[in-house]
């Protein structure tokens, strides 16, 4: 395997198991996390922030997601699930990037 | 770290585990290592593997040039924790504390080699602006780095923007000096599995 794809492999294995192995919170509200888009307050406010900029996260926005009824075990997952979500994201960004930048370099070697 | 489970929902085996790692290296275990033995099967024993891969798997880049790559994504991220490991285990690496400093600096004038340099750019765009033209491909490219070794940065850049947001987000302790330097030694002679 190329050192490329078993980089790439262990990352998919990871998303893989994330999203759609087992977990204590839903497997819906763990996709919901890992894409940031779709999820019910107060979740969606604390993943957003896990995505976008998780250095604003606060001891406050922890308590809200704890508070909504959700456990320490669930909320680990989910803040998991949008961190992977999210660098899954630009690892993809930059690929697509690469491949369009070396496609118009050498048309016969797109891929 | 701000969730109870991640201090205290360890098994017996791995509270005395870390105990013994305290005793025998004189530094608590850093919070990075203790969250991946946090049900590993959910998220650490995978997380590990890829951050291995990433960061000490076969490349064209150097260990030091990866390490260098992990704090600067974490710079961008401003994740202090992850700054100042990656820093330590950089310097450790390349065994010269300043061109890491200029680099995490003002990378336009640190001493780097120029594919390092628009590498390094180019994933502080990627994790700034959480998106990439083709445009600042090319000028990476123009640099001369090669395509293997931009998606190998990018592998760097993916593991490092997943563990900056758990250190974020579950505010990972800072360590003392002479820990994060420990902690930069073990890295360098056992990696990240």
């Amino acid at each position: 395997m190329p050192d490329d794809d078993r980089k790439r492999a262990a990352l998919r294995a990871l998303t893989d198991r994330v999203r759609n192995g087992k977990g204590e919170a839903s497997a819906e509200l763990r996709a919901l996390a890992f894409d940031n888009n779709g999820l019910p307050p107060p979740l969606d406010a604390l993943m957003a922030k896990v995505a976008e900029d998780a250095s604003q996260v606060t001891d406050t926005d922890l308590a809200a997601a704890l508070a909504s009824g959700h456990t320490e075990d669930q909320i680990f997952e989910l803040v998991v699930c949008a961190a992977v979500g999210e660098s899954t994201r630009l690892y993809d960004a930059g690929l697509a990037a690469l491949a369009e930048a070396t496609a118009e370099e050498n048309p016969a070697d797109a891929s | 770290m701000r969730l109870d489970v991640l201090n205290h929902g360890y098994p017996r085996r791995t509270k005395l585990l870390f105990a013994l790692i305290r005793r025998f290296s004189g530094h608590p275990v850093p919070d990075a290592a203790r969250i991946v033995f946090y049900r590993p099967d959910f998220y650490g024993d995978r997380a590990k593997h890829f951050t291995h891969e990433a960061m000490r798997g076969p490349s064209a880049w150097s260990v030091g040039d990866r390490e260098l790559m992990a704090a600067y994504v974490s710079k961008v991220n401003r994740t202090a924790f992850c700054i100042a490991a990656h820093t330590a285990t950089a310097t450790q690496a390349y065994q010269d504390a300043d061109r890491v400093t200029a680099a995490l600096t003002d990378l336009d004038t640190a001493d780097l080699t120029e594919p390092l340099r628009e590498t390094l750019r180019m994933l502080g765009t990627l994790t700034r602006e959480r998106t990439l033209t083709a445009d600042d491909m090319r000028k990476v490219l123009a640099a001369g780095a090669t395509p293997d070794q931009i998606r190998d940065a990018l592998a760097v850049c993916a593991a490092f923007n997943i563990t900056d947001r758990l250190a974020d987000t579950f505010a990972f302790a800072l360590l003392t000096p002479e820990a994060f330097q420990a902690g930069a030694t073990y890295l360098l002679k056992r990696g990240y599995r």
